[in-house]
């Protein structure tokens, strides 16, 4: 087995890791760094529990070869926000029961930050559509949507949702 | 939410504080920012990897077993097969006094349904369990196999599970689980109609988005340590302690945070061959369904077939009704003996009817083993019984509100299991959601009560 040096940005934090060739992301957040946040579900792109951000964009870690990831900016819910804070995603999900056994969650927060970053002010299809590679079978689906166009509305006057 | 506490006020004993008020889930927080603990989120040194070889067949005679290839590949440990289990054949809820034991943790014989695992591999990789598994070769006599109750019941049908002789199970020496009441066959005969239909369901997978799973770790002492996504961690270590002859205090079951459940984690399936393969190797050992395991081989909801036939009088009441009904076990009990035993008690639904014939079979099938999914030997009944219950209103033109109020159970009323009535609450659900969803409903159905039948 052959292993790389990749180097990159994980959760803010310049990262230097040894991976094996053909090996994923997903093995390396989890089986190397020990970052659980990010879940596996299917190992073949079809459940989107794996999902992390990367440059910004939504990926599914298991089917993103660790050695493809040199210079990127990869972010897993762990950085999402600085510990002992909330991002206003995993705020209004804990709010609103958008999480039951919570195996979606990760990957949900994650694909929603990706599209309130880009877009604060999305309607409900809009949502559905950034969520529609996540499975979730416990919630129905509704309160997360619910969750997310409450955070994007929070985040767009956050001075108001304090006071 | 609102909690109406003028129902059945005078009988209320109880001030039903928390009902309607909102309280934060406890695992909400670790739920959020990835820090629940899965039992797949640790690591172990030296963790083995366990993939099953299973049967390509749906029923086929098992002629011989070569595991030499499989030995030679690279990283691979041990293999285990039907001989290095203790006591192979059991049954999960031999805790409740369900018999005979009827399957085996590896096949040896005989495999009954297609995905039955027979070799387990170990190995230091993945990989390396999944290059050997699939270099263990196994010889098939095929046999012929049935997919359907129904033909499973005829005479001539090819016998799915030697540990029964027949492809049902035997309810106290009955050939189904029944329940008698009145006399339906004459109020058939006086009955303004009668309506047979049939219904039926397919087999309904959980698909819970963590697989099912578990880790055995070898402590000090001879001691093991499972960390499992299994909802039913004591059925878990009863049957563990039992197929393995080993002493409870051995093995230690840590778990309780699921990934989805929904019933499909209920079955005894990865941690009694786990566990033997980390006291055989003496090293922590992994065995994880893969997606494709989750949907072949784990146990869906039952199928279901549902026969109902109502005798109905013009003024609403119904007389008789009797229902003929078949769980599809698949190839093992499981959960299912009890689940139709479950069916049998929830007919002829919350409706009193003077003249009950209930027959439930659990038959044996070449197909997936069924077992618990919410509600299970219910919720498929529920689904026949309503339909049933607007065909019925339709046909003699009455409201099906009003139709379902007429007939609901009141308190006092002796139902077909010969047991009364206690605590009845239909009438007033049925008159709420009438209430909420604007539907009009006559005088006498808006008076009506479940404390009383009106005359
Ligand atoms: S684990 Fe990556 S999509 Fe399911
Ligand atoms: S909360 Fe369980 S899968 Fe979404």
């Amino acid at each position: 087995m052959t292993k790389v040096a990749v180097e990159f940005t994980l959760n803010t934090r310049e990262q230097n890791e040894f991976v094996e060739t053909g090996s994923t992301l997903l093995s390396a957040l989890r089986d190397r760094l020990g970052l659980y946040g990010t879940k596996a579900g299917c190992h073949q792109g079809t459940c989107g529990a794996c999902t992390v951000i990367i440059d910004g964009e939504p990926h599914l870690s298991c089917l993103t070869l660790a050695e493809r990831c040199r210079g990127k900016d990869v972010t897993t819910l762990e950085g999402l926000a600085p510990a002992g804070a909330l991002h206003p995603l995993q705020q209004a999900f804990m709010d609103g029961f958008a999480a039951q056994c919570g195996f979606c969650t990760p990957g949900m927060i994650l694909a929603a930050k990706c599209l309130l970053d880009r877009n604060p002010d999305p309607t409900r299809d809009e949502v559905v559509d950034a969520i529609s590679g996540n499975i979730c079978r416990c919630t129905g689906y509704e309160p997360i949507i619910a969750a997310i166009l409450t955070a994007a509305q929070g985040l767009r006057k956050p001075a108001r949702k304090r006071a | 939410m609102e909690y109406r506490k003028d129902y059945f006020a005078e009988t209320q004993t109880q001030d039903l504080t928390e009902v309607g008020v909102t309280r934060q889930r406890s695992d909400a927080l670790g739920h959020v920012t990835g820090k629940t603990q899965y039992y797949a989120d640790r690591q172990f040194a030296g963790l083995l990897h366990l993939k099953m070889v299973r049967s390509p067949h749906h029923h086929a005679r098992i002629k011989s077993i070569d595991v030499a290839k499989a030995l030679k590949v690279p990283g691979v440990v041990r293999i285990l097969t039907a001989k290095d289990v203790p006591q192979n054949i059991y049954t999960i809820l031999c805790l409740i006094q369900v018999e005979p034991n009827d399957e085996p943790v590896l096949a040896f014989d005989k495999v009954r349904f297609k995905g039955e695992q027979i070799v387990a591999v170990l190995a230091e990789s993945e990989a390396a369990a999944r290059d050997a598994a699939a270099k263990v070769k196994i010889v098939y006599e095929v046999l012929p196999a049935v997919f359907d109750v129904e033909e499973a019941l005829k005479p001539g049908a090819p016998l799915v599970n030697e540990y029964h002789g027949r492809n049902y199970f035997t309810y106290e020496g009955h050939h189904c689980r029944r329940v008698r009441h009145g006399d339906v066959e004459r109020a058939f005969a006086k009955a303004d109609h009668v309506v047979e239909e049939m219904y039926q369901s397919s087999p309904i997978e959980h698909a819970p988005t963590e697989t099912t799973g578990c880790i055995v770790v070898p402590d000090q002492n001879d001691r093991y340590t499972c960390y499992s996504n299994t909802q039913a961690l004591y059925f878990t270590l009863d049957n563990t302690a039992l197929i393995l002859n080993s002493p409870f205090h051995k093995l230690r079951l840590v778990g309780g945070t699921v990934g989805g459940g929904f019933g499909g984690k209920v079955d005894v399936i990865t941690e009694p061959i786990a566990f033997l393969a980390a006291m055989l190797t003496k090293r922590p050992v992994k065995y994880e369904y893969s997606r494709e395991e989750e949907m072949q081989v784990s146990s869906p909801r039952a199928a279901e077939r549902i026969y109902i036939k109502d005798g109905l009088m013009k003024d609403g009441r119904i007389t008789a009704r009797k229902v003929t009904l078949y769980v599809d076990a698949g190839a093992y009990s499981r959960h299912s003996p009890y689940g139709t035993t479950k069916a049998a008690a929830h007919m002829p639904g919350p409706y009193t009817i003077p003249n009950v014939w209930v027959d439930c079979h659990c038959v044996y099938t070449n197909r997936t083993p069924s077992s618990a999914m919410r509600g299970f030997g219910v919720t498929i009944g529920d689904f026949a019984l309503e339909v049933q219950m607007d065909k019925l209103a339709r046909l003699i033109g009455m409201d099906p509100m009003e139709f379902r109020i007429l007939n609901a159970y009141r308190d006092g009323d002796m139902k077909a299991h010969q047991k009364q009535v206690e605590g009845a609450a239909l009438v007033e659900c049925v008159q709420a959601a009438a209430d909420l969803a604007r539907w009009p409903i006559d005088d006498r159905s808006k008076t009506a009560s479940s404390l009383k039948r009106e005359v």
